[in-house]
């Protein structure tokens, strides 16, 4: 890093470098056996430096000579945008947990004894279902220099459990799945076990269901599915700055339910969404969006920030390119109403688990729309059973304007969300 | 590099081994409304190693050629690890050959400011279409080498050029933000993104339109799909299901999946092949070695065949198709769609809504998704279809249905296929991989449609 540097500097006012590191190993299942083991190797680096006055950018996969590179970014830099921000030079942060050295010394047959288990019981529970997916542990290592002086570099780890099963039956096909994520081992494989048995006990049987508003139960993988790609297109700083997003002049006002508070928090020990600082080497730290339903701030890059008049919130992030505004890890705070309860006021309603094609609407509006890939009626204050065949349209902020009910079930998604069941008062069916 | 590669592969024992090598070469530009976001330059290089013993597989993948033999020695020490039973893999005969990538107008002769000032014009016809807030543009070119060589004793080399081109117009007002796209891609071709000037306009127009545009009641509906979302609605309703990979190892699957069966009218015949040349997702040989071929998923209504890796079509006693694909070297090859489309029949357009007293005439596409039984497609653009005519535009709407009715239910097929070729497709991770899709205008009885 420090060649690159050193060349970037004969051409270059200023340059950064920034290098990611990272070995992988997957082991993956299907029709219920092991079927492959990987390991995956890789190396990337990347390359920002500002030549009279302009950004230039380039990055490689793999090996490639230090001086290509620089040569790669002094010619974007004719084109780039006029440099904005200086890349940070002090850089000293507090620290963060996010290395288990464990986690290197799982080995590869206690991977598949674990993902074999969860497999066992879940075959054992319901005949025919056939589940694939799989354990994997990693390692990657962060690293970020720039011609200011500044250097950091952070290692972390990740453990991942991720398995669905698939029910055929009839002609008609049942998904059911969990995802579990963290920087260190995760040895007891009975949540995940438990928590894909409870969907195929809810999805025993289907239920009808007819077209109509009515009262929606969202369960943590629903929400994470459905309502939170428009809340983080919303409160990215650079839609902000486009005036795309329908919150642009809503900081400080009421736009959501009083009892929703919504977190960017990477300073949590050992999620894998933690992290000391972020991709440009700016400081990370526990950002509130949304506090008791009102609209607190927007999270920002060097770059955006620069151009809107703000500071970097530490939510740079490199996604295959440029840096561009991020969120690490978002919590939305759980409240006091168990699912089951949720369930029991409600005289007719749907719970959505899964939502499929959610994500192909209008996220700008915050519109939603999606094939219930895997959801519940409720009818007295009981789930009958599963929907088919079914979509809900709605709005996230008309959703969460007013919920009926914060669960007390919060849980991480795949390591990047956590969130409780949310009870809205009305969402719009169509069936068949 | 091939005796280099053979003496690898010969000095290991597997029952099946490959090794993949890739080096590519890609620019981007992007924009945020006036900005330019980016400008820059991506250099690869990396290699894998698979291996196959008694059933089970062993992947190794790395950055430098210098890790190559400590690679394979890896993949297959995992690869015994896991297999416990007995290997079945369709054979496939030695080929040597070398593919020089193909394009009409080679984008990365094009120079960078070329490239930026037809961008620059785009934008701006956008950004100065009254009531457009702001635009998003990216476009990305990428040549890429391919070197294979396995233990049948096949070396083939193959290069090709991909370019995309993506704008989105974005409107608002009083809180209301709407947007328009408009994707195009191609193999090796610039001039497909050159002269877009007019559906460029019309697509921020569109865009400034759909603010006043009603809101849709959603319900069952007979809907006409234009050719383009009726290509993302065959990838999505039936070309998946036609991957063999969710179907050889799960016996209910394979019932359901038997050849022979009815999933629609006589009219009906899917294609998909890489063997159809020029479109996105042609190339000569798959990344296993097998020659692209052009297969037709159903003919004349009937399930006829499907998409084959050597492993599902060993297992389920069927001929490879040549549809084993791999975004990069950092991923092993997995049954993959090439160029899917609904071949033309007779009927024009008129006739197809003329009927029709109140329907949805959905065109374009944002995207779609399928659980293999169930699907969703969602519109770039919508109209009501009313009393036989088009009538007012809506806002856009997500579809939805389920495979085993849903093709039953087109009942009319138009006379002119075009295709699309500005998408990408994903599965397990690998996305976005080039993809052509296409179909003529459809009409659909009895469609689910999202709304409020």
């Amino acid at each position: 890093m420090e060649q690159i540097l050193d060349i970037a500097r004969r051409s270059a006012q200023s340059a950064e470098v920034f290098r990611v590191t990272s070995i992988r190993t997957p082991v993956h299942f299907e029709a219920n056996r092991l079927k492959q083991i990987q390991t995956k190797e890789s190396v990337a680096t990347a390359l920002r430096l500002v030549k009279d006055g302009k950004m230039g950018f380039a990055q490689a996969s793999g090996h490639i000579p230090p001086a290509d590179l620089v040569n790669m970014a002094l010619e974007t830099s004719q084109f780039g945008y006029q440099a904005n921000f200086a890349f940070p030079s002090l850089m000293s942060f507090e620290k963060v947990d996010v290395f288990d050295p464990q986690v290197e010394h799982i080995g590869i047959d206690s991977m598949i004894s674990l993902g074999q288990s969860v497999i066992d019981a879940v075959c054992a529970n319901t005949a025919g279902i056939l589940c694939e997916g799989s354990i994997s542990r990693g390692t990657a290592t962060f690293e970020i220099a720039s011609t200011g002086g500044g250097h950091a570099s952070c290692k972390r780890t990740n453990f991942s459990i991720s398995l669905d099963g698939m029910l055929v039956r009839d002609g008609d096909i049942l998904y059911v799945g969990d995802i579990r994520s963290s920087c260190r081992p995760i040895l007891d494989p009975s949540p995940v076990t438990g928590e894909i048995i409870r969907q195929l006990d809810l999805a025993r049987t289907n239920a009808p269901i007819k077209s109509g508003n009515m009262p929606v139960i969202f369960t943590p993988f629903g929400l994470a599915g459905s309502l939170l790609a428009p809340l983080i297109s919303a409160f990215n700083g650079k839609t902000v700055l486009d005036g795309a997003s329908p919150l642009k002049e809503k900081r400080g006002m009421p736009v959501f339910d009083s009892r929703l508070m919504l977190t960017d928090d990477p300073t949590i020990p050992y999620q894998p969404g933690s992290t000391p600082f972020d991709d440009e080497g700016v400081p990370a730290r526990r950002n509130a969006l949304i506090d008791h339903g009102k609209v607190v701030q927007f999270y920002y890059d060097l770059h955006t920030a620069a151009l809107a008049g703000a500071s970097s919130t530490g939510n740079g992030s490199r996604g295959g390119g440029m840096p561009s505004p991020s969120v690490h890890a978002l919590v939305i705070e759980g409240g006091n109403v168990s699912q089951a309860d949720m369930i029991k006021d409600l005289k007719e309603g749907i719970v959505i688990e899964q939502l499929m094609g959610a994500e192909q609407g209008n996220i700008l509006n915050g519109d939603f729309s999606g094939n219930v890939l895997l959801g519940y009626k409720v009818e007295n204050g009981e789930i009958t059973g599963r929907v088919k065949d079914t979509m809900v349209s709605g709005n996230v902020y008309q959703l969460l304007k007013e919920v009926l009910a914060m669960g007390s079930d919060s849980r991480w998604i795949a390591g990047y969300v956590s969130t409780p069941s949310i009870c809205c008062p009305s969402i719009a069916v169509s069936a068949k | 590099m091939q005796d280099r590669l053979f003496s690898v592969i010969r000095g290991l024992k597997a029952d099946y081994i490959e090794v993949r090598l890739d080096e590519s070469q890609s620019s981007r530009l992007a924009y945020r409304g006036e900005r330019l976001e980016e400008a820059g330059r991506t250099a690869s290089t990396g290699g894998c190693v698979r291996a196959l013993i008694k059933g089970g597989w062993g992947f190794a993948s790395f950055n430098s050629i210098d890790r190559l033999a400590e690679s394979a020695a890896t993949a297959v020490e995992q690869a015994s690890h896991v297999g416990k039973g007995r290997s079945e893999f369709s054979p496939s005969r030695a080929v040597i050959d070398k593919i020089e990538a193909e394009y009409k107008k080679n984008p990365v002769e094009v120079p960078l400011s070329a490239k930026k000032s037809i961008l620059d014009e785009y934008n701006s016809i956008m950004l100065g279409t009254p009531g457009i807030q702001t635009t998003s543009v990216g476009y990305a070119d990428i040549k890429k080498k391919v070197i294979f060589a396995n233990s049948d004793g096949s070396y083939i080399e193959q290069s090709r050029i991909d370019l995309n081109l993506r704008l989105s117009a974005i409107a608002s007002r009083d809180g209301d933000v709407q947007q328009v796209g408009l994707s195009i891609g191609s193999k090796g071709d610039f001039s497909t993104v050159e002269g877009l000037q007019e559906r460029v306009g019309g697509i921020a127009r569109r865009a400034v339109a759909l603010l006043s545009a009603p809101e849709f009641k959603g319900g069952t509906f007979t809907v006409v799909l234009d050719p383009v979302l009726a290509g993302v609605f065959v990838h999505e309703a039936f070309g998946h299901l036609s991957e063999a990979d969710h179907i050889y190892e799960n016996p209910q699957m394979r019932d359901i999946m038997v050849l022979g069966r009815s999933f629609g009218g006589q009219h009906l015949n899917i294609v998909d092949g890489a063997a159809v040349p020029g479109l996105r997702g042609s190339y000569s040989y798959d990344d296993e070695g097998t020659p692209a071929s052009k297969t037709y998923l159903i003919k004349e209504g009937v399930l006829n065949s499907r998409l084959h890796s050597r492993e599902t079509a060993a297992k389920m006693g069927e001929k490879p198709t040549g549809n084993a694909r791999a975004i990069n070297f950092n991923f092993p090859p997995i049954v993959r769609m090439t160029n899917t489309y609904i071949e033309p029949g007779a009927t024009t357009f008129n006739d197809m809504i003329s009927g029709i007293k109140e329907g949805v005439y959905a065109r374009d596409w944002y995207g779609g998704t399928t659980s293999l039984e169930m699907f969703t497609f969602s519109a770039g653009e919508a109209y009501m279809i009313r009393d036989g005519k088009v009538a007012e535009m809506i806002r856009p709407v997500v579809l939805s249905g389920n495979v085993f009715t849903t093709l039953h239910n087109i009942d009319a097929i138009g006379d002119d296929l075009d295709m699309n070729q500005g998408g990408g497709c994903g599965k397990a991770s690998q996305s976005p991989l080039p993809v052509s899709n296409g179909s003529p205008h459809i009409r659909i009885q009895n469609c689910l449609v999202g709304g409020k």
